[in-house]
């Protein structure tokens, strides 16, 4: 797979969101900068760049979100509800970003959109995104990987379609959230801001890069796949803790947690284990906001991922294009060793 | 000084988002046998409770900041904040604040975003007893560190929950995000408190504690982020005083990093010993970090009558 070239659409709009929880502040910060020097549609050399605060009103709380949860409101339910005078302020926003940067699941959805989050978990600069086979994202992830070397940069995928894809940057054709932490909410870190400025500006460059022409290689990167959460420990009566994570697990994020490793630590002093057969990499490790989701730590499998050498079309080879599903259907049949060959994929809503 | 019982209040979710100090309570409220001491009333309490429902600092306005003489004074009704109603009913449990019958001693658990470890905070220069029970705590615990604040500042004092006692002793520990609960955040002042207890205890039983002298930080002065003319800010802590709680602050020294990248500056006089380095809830309070300057105070001789 790996000697394949794949020609993609060039990337003619990305959106750089912030604020998709209010109380996230190096996205905030970042947004906020963005609108300031610039004007909110960047018509910059090859890419119109959008900027979007998308949760003003919990923004200007401070809050992560008013009513409801903003960053669950993109599924095709949801997006779809009729809206009345109940409708809670997300719901009414989800709706609003799906006008403006989508509507999603469409040939006029932008083309990239890039959600900026932080977490209480020390996850350093995480890819978070629906395929692990957008090659987009992944040659993105793999770029940044390689130009940062401050801050540990992984891609995390969870496998959902596209129509129960809940969050923001599934609007988009190409889509992915990038989480940094371990920053508390309210505040900013300078050195996590400027890692999340950085890695902003890796990622439109890379956008420019690709629009350019130029080609990227293919090449192996790493991809953790979400497995399953696991929940605190509760009293019966009343949902409250009775223990929390333990030290030993606190702040490692993508180390390995093997079958009787310490999981939880009570409040009375006792060591819990993990309990699972699978050994397993464990994220959003005492993540703030997952406490109300029943979410103490989410577990990954990791794995390597090829990825093609890419490249974007060029003038004259529009219509030129195999459906995504027989893209991937040809994957799926070739044999190792076959020949070289172009071809060429296009995006369609339909996944 | 003391009545024959000494009365002892353990105050959490003054801050309804600040984990430890509220997940401590509640334990204790359910089994006290850990903080019980002989001769020593303990009464584990949560002072914010609809805060700690919502996990938010403060519903209607912050209870840590309302406990002065006009919102105790204030006629009792409904169109009152929350949380001066809940000061007042505070206020008539463990006070009345100033009187021969409020509580001996209230200790306010707090969490702080700042990497402050385990701070003692002190209302008064001239409290011998809180100056004693300081003392012994940081003999405790040492080699680990146990900086003592002292509030006492004509301008910068608030009227916090625990100023309803005769002796009120603020517990600040961090670094720990609000919302969220770590193992070892928690276990720190879980051992602060029993340090804490302990020292009332053997004071209860008659033993005699002669004069110490205690380090302690005096608020100075409060610093403010740069901000725009729409008051946003525009700068952040820099990376070489984030997590620098306690440590010297020289004329010259780099205080925040703008958001185009240049440096400011710390223009005092000279060396402050900052804290409350980008504590979260003080973004609205103007407020990027305090200022402080070492000072040693000196606690006479104390004995129970």
């Amino acid at each position: 797979m790996e000697k394949r070239q794949v020609v993609l659409p060039t990337l003619s709009r990305v959106a750089v969101c912030g604020g998709t929880h209010g109380n996230e502040l190096s996205g905030v910060y970042l947004v906020r900068e963005r609108l300031k020097k610039k004007k909110v549609v960047e018509e910059e050399e090859h890419v119109s760049v959008v900027t979007v605060m998308s949760n003003p009103r919990a923004v200007q709380h401070c809050r992560r979100y008013t009513e409801t949860d903003l960053n669950r409101c993109f599924t095709r339910a949801t997006l779809s509800s009729p809206v009345t005078d109940k409708t809670p302020y997300e719901i009414v926003r989800s709706q609003e970003l799906n006008s403006l940067l989508g509507p999603k699941g469409s040939p006029e959805a932008t083309d990239l959109v890039c959600d900026l989050h932080n977490t209480t978990a020390n996850m350093g600069l995480c890819f978070i995104a629906y395929s692990d086979r957008d090659w987009i994202s992944l040659h993105i992830y793999r770029h940044l990987q390689r130009q940062m070397s401050g801050i540990p940069v992984r891609f995390l995928h969870f496998d959902l379609p596209l129509n129960e894809a809940y969050s923001l940057d599934s609007v988009g054709k190409h889509g992915f959230a990038i989480e940094i932490g371990p920053q508390a909410h309210g505040l900013v870190r300078s050195n996590i801001l400027s890692a999340m400025q950085e890695g902003v500006q890796h990622m439109l460059d890379w956008v420019r890069l690709f629009n350019s022409g130029a080609q990227f290689e293919g090449g192996q990167v790493e991809v953790y796949t979400m497995v399953k959460n696991v929940d605190y420990p509760r009293d019966p009566e009343t949902c409250g803790l009775t223990a929390a994570i333990h030290p030993q697990l606190q702040d490692r994020d993508f180390c390995l947690l093997r079958p009787n490793d310490p999981l939880f630590q009570t409040f009375s002093g006792e060591t819990l284990k993990y309990k699972g057969t699978e050994a397993l990499y464990p994220f959003f490790v005492n993540e703030c906001a997952y406490y109300e989701k029943g979410i103490a730590l989410s577990l990954a499998r990791q794995r390597s991922v090829g990825i093609p050498s890419i490249r974007s079309e060029r003038e004259g080879e529009r219509g030129k294009f195999k459906s995504a599903a027989e893209e991937i259907e040809e994957e799926e049949t070739e044999e190792e060793g076959s020949p070289i060959e172009m071809e060429c994929e296009k995006q369609s809503g339909s996944l | 000084q003391f009545s024959c019982v000494i009365r002892v209040a353990i105050f959490g979710g003054t801050h309804g988002n600040e984990m430890s100090g509220i997940t401590l309570v509640n334990l204790w409220i359910k089994n006290g046998k850990e903080i019980q001491r002989k001769g020593v009333e303990t009464k584990p309490f949560i002072t914010n409770p609809r805060a700690v429902e919502k996990c938010t600092r403060y519903v209607d306005t912050d209870l840590n900041r309302a406990f002065t003489t006009e919102n105790l004074s204030a006629p009792s009704g409904d169109d009152l904040p929350y949380e001066v109603k809940r000061a007042q009913q505070i206020n008539e449990i463990f006070g009345p604040k100033g009187s021969p019958d409020a509580y001996d001693v209230i200790f306010d658990l707090h969490n702080t975003t700042s990497n402050m470890g385990c701070t003692l905070i002190l209302e008064s220069s001239k409290d011998h007893f809180n100056l004693q029970m300081m003392h012994y705590i940081k003999k405790a615990i040492a080699p680990d560190s146990c900086p003592v604040l002292l509030t006492e500042h004509p301008l910068l004092k608030y009227s916090t929950s625990r100023s309803v006692a005769k002796h009120p002793i603020g517990l600040e520990v961090g670094p720990q995000p609000q919302g969220v609960l770590r193992s070892n955040i928690f276990e720190s002042m879980r051992v602060v408190l029993k340090h804490a207890l302990d020292f009332i205890e053997l004071f209860n039983e008659g033993l005699e504690f002669p004069p110490c002298s205690v380090d302690v930080f005096r608020v100075w002065d409060k610093m403010d982020y740069p901000r725009d003319t729409n008051g946003n800010i525009i700068a952040m802590v820099h990376p070489n005083l984030q997590d620098c709680d306690w440590e010297p602050l020289n004329p010259g020294d780099p205080m925040f990093q703008m958001f185009d990248g240049t440096t400011v500056r710390y223009e005092g006089v000279g060396t402050v010993y900052p804290t409350f380095i980008n504590e979260a809830a003080y973004y609205e309070k103007q407020q990027a970090f305090v200022t402080t300057r070492r000072e040693t105070l000196v606690a006479g001789a104390i004995k129970k009558a």
